[in-house]
């Protein structure tokens, strides 16, 4: 039985990363991405791995699909060109060095001397994998990874807010410059007339 | 099923995701790549966590996902960030560094 939850599991993750890849539209590229990413928790359920599978589930195709769903809606993905890659050649070579990996990695997994690779895995005991037991390792063992992750978060959140956040202040700062000001034969009057500190409060001189 | 079958699906997914980036030229599909990639090492750490019975594994996994969750934001916020200023959203046209 669990031959054939493998089989379906893994043909949905190879389908889910295989369309991901080959579809134009950035759109069904994502929803392709969580087809896969459930798959592969169904792979994680068979390994016992709950926790991880369900935090696969919740937060990855959950959270992190609906960023980059409201991502792609909000740049229009549709509109991509048709060409894929640039110039042939370089394409073909890019696909026989990423076949080259693959024979490489299988080479490597099939033809290891480790007989652990050949069997269905270690005897495990009756909390393998459960969020109690997963919870009570990230408190005492991997405190310190556990804390170190909290605070990448808070500073990946902290850098997109402020990668991504709108220049307001301006009409659009893309058309007005200083340069622009003083060239403009309808302006009259000196820098030192103009209302002070309307710059800062612009956030800075304007982005091209 | 025994641990190889695991790790060859991994592998696959591994190099599907790596012809991705190596061919795609959207920058939000180039990104999609890496989450492909990182799902494929994620298989294979709890492919062999499962193979030596311990649970060092998964919370290796776990914190992957944790820096994948990071990527996706900044890298999210470059491309919002690319669409603002109008620049066109195409890895071969973004070849200067400066703004």
């Amino acid at each position: 039985m669990a031959e054939v939850f493998f089989f379906l599991a893994a043909i949905g993750a190879l389908a889910g990363a295989l369309g991901t890849v080959l579809v134009r539209n950035p759109f069904y590229s994502v929803l392709a991405l969580v087809c896969h990413l459930i798959s592969l928790a169904a792979l994680f359920l068979l390994l016992r791995a709950e926790f991880v599978a369900a935090a696969q589930v919740i937060v990855y195709a959950g959270a992190v699909m609906v960023l980059y769903v409201f991502v792609v809606a909000y740049i229009g993905g549709a509109d991509q060109p048709v060409r894929g890659g640039g110039a042939p050649t370089l394409r073909w070579a890019s696909l026989l060095f990423a076949g080259a990996l693959f024979v490489e990695l299988c080479i490597a997994f099939l033809g290891t001397g480790l007989t652990i690779l050949g069997e269905a895995g270690a005897g495990y005991f009756a909390g393998f994998g459960t969020p109690a037991q997963i919870g009570r390792l990230f408190l005492t063992d991997f405190l310190l990874a556990f804390e170190a992750a909290s605070l990448l978060l808070l500073i990946a959140a902290v850098g997109a807010v402020i990668l991504a956040r709108r220049r307001t202040g301006l009409e659009d700062a893309r058309e007005i410059s200083v340069a622009d000001l003083m060239a403009d034969p309808q302006y009259k009057g000196t820098l030192g007339d103009a209302e002070r500190g309307t710059l800062l409060e612009a956030g800075g001189p304007p982005h091209r | 099923m025994s641990i190889e079958w695991y790790l060859v699906v991994s592998a696959l997914v591994f190099c599907i995701g790596l012809g991705g980036i190596l061919t795609r030229r959207n920058p939000l599909v180039i990104l999609l790549c890496l989450e492909l990639m990182l799902n494929a090492g994620n298989l294979a750490l709890v492919a062999f966590s499962r193979a030596h019975g311990n649970q060092q594994g998964q919370i290796f996994a776990l914190i992957v996902m944790v820096v994948a969750a990071c990527e996706v934001a900044v890298g999210l916020g470059l491309i919002v960030a690319i669409y603002r200023r109008r620049l066109p959203i195409d890895v071969d046209e973004l070849r200067e560094l400066q703004g």
